[in-house]
């Protein structure tokens, strides 16, 4: 048993390396399988990140009244960040609300002499909420505008909240969303399917060289198994020779990306991405290669073995 | 040892290959078989390989009747039957040496046997200098002298020789079958088919002559007559 192990393994190699051409065509067609995965990873890292950063810009506005109680808006806030649909909450009182004004309007001379006019501060504090996910946003407003103590003095400290307003770019980025994440995953099946398929046909061509050594080994006495082994041997080592080349061929195409179209993603660095998640990297092409390999030589070898 | 009761191949178009063949061949016996191409010589040795059913009859081979053989005892009925073909049919990308130590492998042979075997026939069909040769570095005589080797190799009962000088010049026809009269001087049961009248008259053994599927002469000290 050992010793039928070693000898398959021997000369699985060995086939692997006397037949060259037919090997390094093999070990081509699967290294572009393997891109093909790897750039899908990438894509999928690209994807969520961008979802992330479009999320995280999301946001909802509660404008109080400016003489709303101060203690109350705090009180909410506190509240607000205990919900579990709530990611974070930003403050930001009257003061700094006219402070951010005049910042913007810094270079608007008549606007801020209408501002000192005034003398008083005609700006309200505001709450700016982040939801986890955007579909949740009419849960929070519903919370918000059901709150008992920001109308308990008979008229509600709510000057006005955003949503109303966002609520038609909110429901179509959410929508969005979804369906770029369902169509990500579509093409991610089509592209592993379609890489299968070439790789399959690519390695059943390899076999198809050697049908009529098969039907000598046959005539020779070799069982069904002893003739298959040394071709899945020969296909997992292609397998991981394939993973391998697009390993070392992502780190200088990920560094250049990396470094120089960083910006163009919405600053995400492939090549950083890539050495945190290497382990997984290796561990989704080299396992892929090993199965498409021996999968694909299995099949390849099985109809010549038929009686 | 080998008998042929009533065995014929009719395919499906209607075609008969093989009609009513019944033949004995007794052990070591050296038996050529000739006949015009299309006369059924090569389907008559498939019938004994098991790499044709035949339509109606039955092939035994040492009291077991071939074609009720399950498909996953087939390989270990063939290690019986040594192969020579006039193609030669060796593995491309193996060297003379491997070619004859794979069918010891595929047999389950141990390597130190394998280490001590396979030179032994490698010198026996002479060819201890091209040891690490591949195929196409090898001359039409010496690939078929690799094939030989390969064929008696795990000592089989038979060797069954399908044209095996078909594609060889006078000298090299007469080192194969200098090695065949070797084989079967030792104790092995040969039987050839041939195309060559040289070869069969200079033997002197038993000649099974076929035509259109039927065997229409079989002398036990024959000539090649057609």
């Amino acid at each position: 048993m050992i010793t039928a192990f070693k000898r398959v393994v021997s000369n699985g190699s060995k086939n692997f390396f006397r037949s060259g051409a037919v090997s390094f065509a093999t070990v081509l067609i699967m290294t572009v399988t393997m891109i093909i995965i790897g750039l899908l990873m990438f894509l999928s890292a690209l994807l969520t990140y961008t979802l992330d950063a479009v999320q995280s810009k999301v946001d909802v506005s509660v404008y109080f009244t400016t003489n709303a109680d101060e203690g109350t808006i705090l009180n909410l806030k506190d509240k607000l960040v205990q919900l579990p649909q709530v990611a974070d909450v930003t403050y930001t009182s009257r003061d700094q609300a006219l402070q951010q004004f005049r910042e913007r309007h810094a270079s608007d001379q008549l606007t801020l002499n209408a501002l000192d006019e005034l003398g008083t501060n005609p700006l309200g504090a505001s709450l700016a909420i982040r939801a986890k996910d955007p579909t949740q946003y009419q849960s929070i407003v519903d919370y918000v505008n059901n709150d008992a103590d920001l109308s308990a003095g008979g008229t509600s400290m709510i000057d006005h909240i955003n949503y109303e307003q966002n609520k038609g770019i909110i429901n179509r980025l959410t929508s969005v969303i979804n369906a770029t994440e369902q169509a990500g995953l579509v093409i991610v099946i089509i592209f592993a399917i379609a890489s299968t398929i070439i790789t399959l046909a690519t390695v059943r061509l390899a076999i198809y060289s050697s049908r009529d050594e098969i039907a000598v080994m046959r005539l020779v006495g070799a069982s069904n198994a002893y003739i298959r082994g040394p071709f899945i041997v020969t296909g997992i080592l292609g397998g991981v020779l394939s993973a391998l080349i697009a390993m070392i061929v992502f780190a200088p195409v990920s560094w250049y990306v990396g470094t120089n179209l960083s910006a163009w993603l919405g600053g995400f660095n492939l090549f950083t991405y890539y050495m945190s998640h290497i382990l997984e990297f290796a561990a989704v092409l080299f396992g892929s290669g090993f199965l498409l390999g021996s999968f694909a030589s299995y099949l390849g070898v099985r109809r010549y073995l038929r009686a | 040892m080998i008998t042929f009761d009533g065995v014929s191949k009719i395919y499906r178009d209607g075609t008969p290959a093989l009609e009513d063949i019944t033949a004995t061949i007794q052990p070591k016996e050296f038996v050529s078989i000739v006949g015009h191409s299309g006369a059924g010589k090569t389907t008559l040795l498939k019938m004994l390989l098991a790499q044709e059913k035949p339509t109606s009859g039955t092939v035994m081979f040492q009291d077991v009747d071939v074609h009720a053989l399950p498909n996953s005892a087939l390989h270990h009925y063939r290690r019986k039957i040594g192969m020579v073909f006039q193609d030669f049919r060796l593995i491309p990308n193996k060297t003379a040496y491997e070619n004859i130590a794979f069918a010891m492998e595929a047999a389950g042979r141990h390597d130190d046997e394998i280490a001590s075997d396979v030179p032994y026939i490698l010198n026996l069909v002479d060819l201890s200098t091209k040891a690490n040769h591949f195929p196409n570095q090898l001359s039409g005589g010496e690939q078929q002298r690799v094939a030989i080797g390969r064929a008696i190799i795990n000592q089989p009962d038979v060797i069954i020789a399908d044209e095996p000088t078909g594609n060889l010049d006078p000298i090299n026809t007469y080192e194969v079958v200098e090695i065949l009269k070797k084989v079967n001087e030792l104790g092995t049961t040969v039987i050839i088919t041939t195309h060559n009248k040289g070869v069969v008259d200079a033997m002197g053994k038993r000649v099974i002559t076929m035509d259109r599927g039927r065997i229409v002469r079989d002398d036990p000290q024959g000539q090649y007559i057609l």
